[in-house]
């Protein structure tokens, strides 16, 4: 399992991770989610012994990352954002060079190297160079060596960022598998909010280097409300949103440029009141939507602002 | 013999020296260079080999993994620090070596000698080989510190002031001044001693022995700068 303790990470002055709390139990998808420059890639670098702790502890698979960085290297695999495979070598010598790094005899290697072909899937590319391979093909590669050593944890940074739906899908279909056959955990940093709505088992949220909120991606819905009311408008919002308050059923209104998210208890029953509030104030309704709260919804309510990439 | 004016391929570099006594002489820090006795030709080849091997290494290509990541991906894998730097340091010797024979090769062509035979052409490439690799620690220290291409292209400056307050260009008899003081403290002044040993001098052990001491006192403080780089490198992320 994963546990930190007022994990901190300071870069001079700056304080880009500052007291996170994890408990990440074995068999868990951990979906860690947050903004650019929130501190989401500190953590996981800290986590995978990249990089040195400022203080607080952390534990990965039992071990302590400071003070016994070789034993937890030993039980990860890690997949970075970049995929970082050398263009030089063909995708099986490189997984047989990082098999034989991780101990494995030039037998268990060739074995390793040949169960994880599946997962690679680039048939006779795999004897190619990595210079020429696609972004896909790099990504699978490059998870395909986070596994060769049967690790307990997996980090995955971003995993299908740049990857067609077809590849995507593969891999959403590869981290299931490895999760619920081998009871692998997961720590899945992510931009795509249905990625993490769609593997993890639960949800941390982090901004300005803390864990603003955590939960099953449906408890954390539950928190937004029943539904959501999306208006798009032009107009006094400011007015608007006041006006929106009063209305019995909504429990919270954010403001987002001219689009308003209204979480209500009875999405159905508050769609006319909500449009009659709107008119009461003057603004002219662009658009109405109603539907079920999104992690997106979730981002916004936590930290004031809409994830910027969202397209999977 | 006394010093003539070279005009073999070796002496590109005597003509540099030439121009660094011509700087040095007017402000007296030479002696006449003509009262040199010996051969000049064999006195710098190991000037020659310095030059070609010193700064060889992989720290661009270090850097290069650095900034696509690819040394992250090694980080993580359970190998200790030490053996990625050895891995390079390895590749290293063999490229100083297949370096060093065709300067001995061009040298022997024209007509240097060495007293100390066969076996001593070997011992002077060894010797050039582990400077090569003792001076690199520098090289990788400033790889894994900056992680620039440009920084390490220009770390070669760092050698400068070890290639010419020395005796690559004239013996330490000939010095005056300040420069005659300074170079007792440059440890390649030692390693030319050992080379110039197992060229003309024959098999003398105290020559060969301050000049590996001079290559080892090198390396440990190369490879300790260069292991802290590494260890700060981690903790600095």
């Amino acid at each position: 399992m994963i546990t930190t303790r007022q994990l901190v990470r300071r870069f001079g002055d700056q304080e880009a991770v500052a007291g996170v709390d994890l408990d990440v139990p074995a068999g868990e998808i951990y979906g860690f989610l947050g903004p650019n420059g929130a501190g989401k890639s500190t953590t996981v670098r800290m986590l995978c012994t990249l990089l040195s702790i400022t203080g607080g502890e952390a534990t990965v698979a039992g071990f302590d990352v400071a003070t016994q960085p070789g034993e937890v290297r030993l039980r990860i695999g890690v997949a970075l954002q970049e995929a970082s495979l050398d263009p030089k070598q063909t995708g099986r010598e490189l997984l047989n060079l990082h098999a034989r790094l991780y101990g494995l005899s030039k037998s268990d290697a060739t074995r390793r190297v040949a169960e994880l072909e599946r997962l690679v899937d680039i048939g006779d590319a795999l004897d190619r160079r990595i210079g020429g391979y696609s972004g896909g093909m790099r990504r699978r590669l490059d998870l395909a060596a986070s596994l060769l050593h049967e690790p307990n944890i997996l980090f995955l940074d971003e995993p299908t960022t740049g990857l067609d739906p077809v590849s995507r899908a593969a891999v959403w279909e590869e981290v299931r598998r490895l999760n619920t056959e081998l009871g692998m955990i997961i720590f899945l940093t992510t931009q795509y909010l249905e990625e993490a709505d769609e593997l993890a088992h639960r949800v941390g949220i982090i901004n300005d280097g803390k864990i603003v909120a955590e939960g099953t991606p449906a408890e954390l819905k539950r928190r937004v409300g029943a539904d959501v009311v999306v208006a798009s408008i032009s107009g006094d919002a400011t007015a608007a949103c006041a006006a929106l308050r009063d209305v019995d059923g909504v429990s919270s209104v954010e403001q987002h440029g001219d689009e308003l998210t209204i979480a209500v208890d009875d999405g159905p029953a508050l769609l006319s009141p909500v449009a009659v509030a709107l008119s009461s104030q003057n603004v002219k309704v662009l658009g109405l939507t109603l539907r079920t709260p999104t992690l997106d919804d979730v981002f916004l309510d936590v930290t004031g602002n809409r994830m910027k990439a969202s397209a999977a | 013999m006394t010093a003539t004016t070279p005009t073999n391929p070796i002496a590109i570099y005597a003509r540099r020296a030439e121009s660094a006594v011509t700087l040095a002489r007017p402000s007296g820090l030479v002696r006449n260079v003509r009262t040199v006795q010996g051969d000049y030709k064999a006195f710098q080849l190991p000037s020659a080999v310095i030059f070609a091997v010193t700064g060889i290494s992989r720290a661009g290509s270090l850097v290069m993994d650095i900034q696509d990541g690819y040394f992250d991906r090694l980080l993580l894998t359970p190998v200790r620090r030490i053996a990625l730097l050895l891995g390079l340091l390895a590749a290293d010797l063999v490229q100083t070596i297949l370096l060093t024979i065709p300067v001995i090769g061009v040298a022997l062509a024209i007509g240097v000698r060495f007293d100390t035979g066969i076996l001593g052409i070997v011992v002077f490439i060894l010797m050039a080989s582990l400077w090569a690799i003792a001076f690199s620690g520098f090289i990788y220290a400033i790889a894994l510190k900056t992680g620039s291409p440009t920084a390490v292209g220009q770390s070669f400056i760092l050698f400068f002031p070890f290639a010419f307050l020395t005796t690559s260009s004239v013996p330490q008899s000939v010095m005056t001044g300040w420069l005659a003081a300074v170079v007792p403290w440059n440890p390649l002044t030692y390693l030319f001693e050992g080379f110039r040993s197992l060229v003309t001098g024959g098999w003398e052990a105290r020559p060969l022995l301050v000049g590996f001491l001079a290559i080892a006192g090198t390396a440990t403080v190369s490879m300790s700068v260069c292991m802290a780089t590494l260890r700060g490198r981690v903790k600095r992320g």
